[in-house]
């Protein structure tokens, strides 16, 4: 088996040439991830660049990500596979003139030809390296997790009709969560762990630096700073990374060059999605003044 | 003993302890650290705790947990986290003059705090280690020997740094280069106060050092061991416990609020339609072969909380108030009342407020729940609501009654409860006691929980959310 990775640091270089900027804990986890061949659970607040995980990883490798987003109401047909069963009603009528018996006709039209394969039989039976993401995991109900358990812990799905599919490649499996229901613990056991959170004043600097191309250094350290101290007041949802960096947008495109005081209150409303957030924030900032 | 044998004692070892700590830690995810740390450099601290958490800690609410017990556990092993041979004798005696580990230990105390001033003005993490590092060996004057956790070995070593002088004077170093802007300095301030804190993890993680070299990891684990953040008593919790709490409980109720709402979805078929089944047997040539049901009508209660807000249980009212109301959307209505031997209206302050916070704090400061001398009357507060919005009872409310039932002697008037229960669909009754200490002194719940539905223990948000799920 080739590995994917040599090292933590190699890692960590390949999702910085892509504009990940990931810190110690992600690339030594999504190193493990490569080694044990096991599928990486990553949760956290929103916004916290989970999803971009995994692109980035499948960017950085070269390789085609496969996405399965989950909904309430995911099911079989719509993860796994489904029986193409209009081309087999074709089959069927074009044999019968044929005179051919049903012996052979019911071996024939469950056979590969007539499967119409979704993400994750996708998934494991692509030829090429690839790179699997289950989008927001914890969005179908519980009983549908066990759908992903066989594939999670042995990289195969039981066809009844066909048999057993095995991976002929072990495609390395995200799996995001935004934590608002408890996964059960047989998921989580197949899984690495790993808690995506809110970046440190560094890293967020340089990921504004990445993401806005014209921005100052000056005012990206401002940015992060002032970020900070608003994920420092009690809110009901914090900034996410997306935010902040739609935020410095916005004030490269406003031609600020020093952040002050108002120019924060004015703009509020793109890193604040609440009225009640974007009040109390203003209140906390407002009092500096006179 | 080879070198394998002797990880692999050392980590389950250290998987005991993390199940001693109450964290579940199964057989499959241990024999995956196994796997794991046999791919990264083990010598690399940082990797190493990171390899072990992605194997082992399946749950963010657990990591604090297990940052504990690793460093606790793991805290000697490793070369630069070793306590040299020099430093032994030095804990027993703090003012020997030689010790000589590194060039700061030789200061004198106002040297001290210019070191510390100067590295928290650059942010350097090293520097700040070290005088962490000396800060504690100087101020700290720990005894050998002590069963201590290191609190007041912490009190006194900040007690001596004058943490927020130094915050002072940074913010005032920072105007003589010119003026600063209001706005400009709180960040300033934010900035230094999150270094002042990593100072205070260095200085914290330095007298776990010690107090483990001194007493042994098992003695230490211990001492320093802290309930998980769902299990932490609401009646004595700490400060730092009480603002973890008050976190964890957004996400609690998002994932109460989803929770319910599948459950409603999903819940049972309803009745038979049979004018639907009928319909629908026309396509099977007549044949009933399609059952078809009635949606079911989800059962929204309406809610009443009538909570005890005097000192000893306010705590746990404010957390139970904060949790209904962020799922109120569940319930058709929610009204709650405060008392302690006065009863007051405060739905109002819940109505239009998006910030819950504010509104249980304006409970907190506005109510009017004094009538004679501010201890709990539980007997007069029922008899007033009784007499007031008693009428408001009806078959589709639930009343769920918050308080401790210590009625300080005074008449139980229960009677109000047997009413209560008659009129409406259920009553509840939550505790934020131990069931051992019920019916103890003048606790008199068993009498009125004789006409409730149900009495519950509810002194952890595990047992709350439990209860959640049997109110909605």
């Amino acid at each position: 088996m080739k590995y994917r990775f040599e090292d933590v640091d190699e890692v960590r270089e390949g999702l910085r040439k892509v504009d990940y900027l990931a810190d110690e804990g992600t690339a030594a986890v999504l190193y493990l991830a490569d080694r044990l061949q096991k599928p990486l659970l990553v949760e956290g607040p929103a916004g916290t660049g989970k999803t971009q995980l995994a692109k980035s990883v499948a960017e950085t490798l070269g390789v085609r990500l496969i996405r399965l987003q989950c909904y309430e109401g995911l099911d079989e047909a719509k993860a796994l596979y489904e029986w193409n069963y209009k081309k087999q009603l074709l089959k069927i009528q074009s044999d019968s003139s044929n005179g051919q018996g049903w012996e052979g006709l019911s071996e024939d039209i469950f056979s590969a030809e007539f499967l119409l394969t979704r993400p994750l039989v996708e998934a494991i039976s692509a030829p090429d390296p690839v790179v699997l993401l289950i989008d927001e995991v914890d969005r179908v109900e519980v009983e549908t997790e066990a759908l992903l358990l066989e594939i999670l812990s042995d990289y195969q799905v039981s066809i009844p009709e066909l048999g057993t599919i095995e991976a002929k490649q072990v495609p390395l499996v995200f799996l995001t969560s935004n934590n608002t229901r408890e996964l059960s613990e047989a998921l989580k056991r197949r899984c690495l762990y790993l808690h995506v959170d809110y970046p440190d004043l560094e890293r967020e600097k340089e990921i504004v630096l990445a993401k806005v191309p014209q921005i100052t250094e000056n005012l990206a350290d401002q940015v992060a700073r002032v970020v900070r101290s608003i994920r420092q007041i009690e809110l009901k949802k914090l900034p996410s990374v997306s935010e902040t960096i739609d935020w410095a947008q916005t004030l490269v495109l406003l031609g600020t060059q020093q952040i002050e005081e108002q120019t924060t209150i004015d703009t509020l409303n793109i890193l604040l999605k609440y009225q009640s957030d974007i009040r109390k924030a203003s209140k906390e900032f407002a009092t500096l003044s006179p | 003993m080879s070198a394998g044998d002797a990880l692999l004692e050392l980590l389950n070892g250290f998987v005991a302890q993390l199940r001693i700590a109450g964290l579940p830690v199964s057989l499959t995810e241990n024999l995956d650290a196994l796997v794991a740390v046999k791919h990264i450099d083990i010598s690399d601290r940082e990797v190493f705790k990171n390899a072990l958490a992605a194997t082992l800690v399946k749950q963010h609410n657990h990591r604090q947990a297990f940052d504990t017990t690793f460093e606790i556990y793991f805290s000697l092993r490793g070369p630069q986290y070793a306590l040299d041979s020099s430093d032994a004798p030095e804990l027993a005696d703090n003012s020997d003059p030689h010790i000589t580990q590194d060039g700061l230990a030789n200061l004198s105390p106002e040297e001290l705090a210019e070191e510390l001033f100067a590295a928290l003005l650059k942010g350097d993490a090293e520097m700040l280690n070290s005088v962490a590092a000396s800060a504690v060996r100087r101020f700290a004057q720990m005894e050998p020997g002590r069963p201590v956790g290191g609190t007041y070995y912490l009190y006194r070593t900040l007690r001596n740094l004058d943490l927020d002088g130094v915050l002072e004077r940074l913010l005032q170093h920072a105007q003589q280069d010119g003026e600063v802007s209001e706005f400009e300095q709180r960040l300033l301030r934010d900035e230094y106060q999150s270094r002042l804190k990593q100072l205070q993890q260095a200085i914290e993680a330095e007298i776990r050092r010690r107090l483990v070299a001194d007493r042994g990891t098992e003695a230490m684990a211990k001492t320093l061991r802290k309930p998980l953040p769902e299990d932490v008593d609401f009646m004595h919790a700490t400060p730092e416990e009480m603002a973890n709490l008050r976190k964890a409980i957004y996400p609690l109720t998002r994932k109460l609020a989803a929770r319910l709402q599948r459950k409603r979805r999903h819940g049972r078929q309803g009745p038979l339609d049979f004018r639907r089944t009928v319909r629908a047997s026309l396509s099977y040539g007549g044949v009933l072969a399609e059952p078809k049901y009635r949606h079911p009508k989800p059962h929204k209660p309406e809610i009443m909380v009538i909570a005890d807000i005097s000192g000893s249980v306010a705590a746990f009212a404010r957390f139970t108030l904060h949790l209904v109301y962020a799922i109120s959307g569940q319930f058709t209505k929610v009204r709650s009342f405060v008392f302690i031997d006065g009863i007051d209206e405060v739905t109002s302050y819940f109505e239009g407020e998006q910030d819950i916070n504010q509104a249980v704090h304006r409970v907190n400061t506005e109510a009017d729940v004094v009538w004679v001398d501010g201890h709990s009357d539980y007997g007069h507060a029922f008899e007033v609501f009784w007499e007031k919005y008693g009428h408001d009872i009806g078959p589709r409310t639930s009343v769920m009654i918050l308080g401790d039932a210590r009625n300080n002697y005074h008449a139980s008037r229960s009677w109000i409860l047997k009413e209560m229960q008659s009129k409406a669909r259920h009553v509840f009754w939550l505790n934020p006691e131990p069931k051992s200490y019920w019916d103890s002194g003048d606790s008199i719940l068993g009498e009125y929980a004789e006409y409730c539905d149900g009495a519950f223990e509810a002194r952890n948000l595990r047992q709350l959310e439990a209860f959640v799920e049997i109110l909605a």
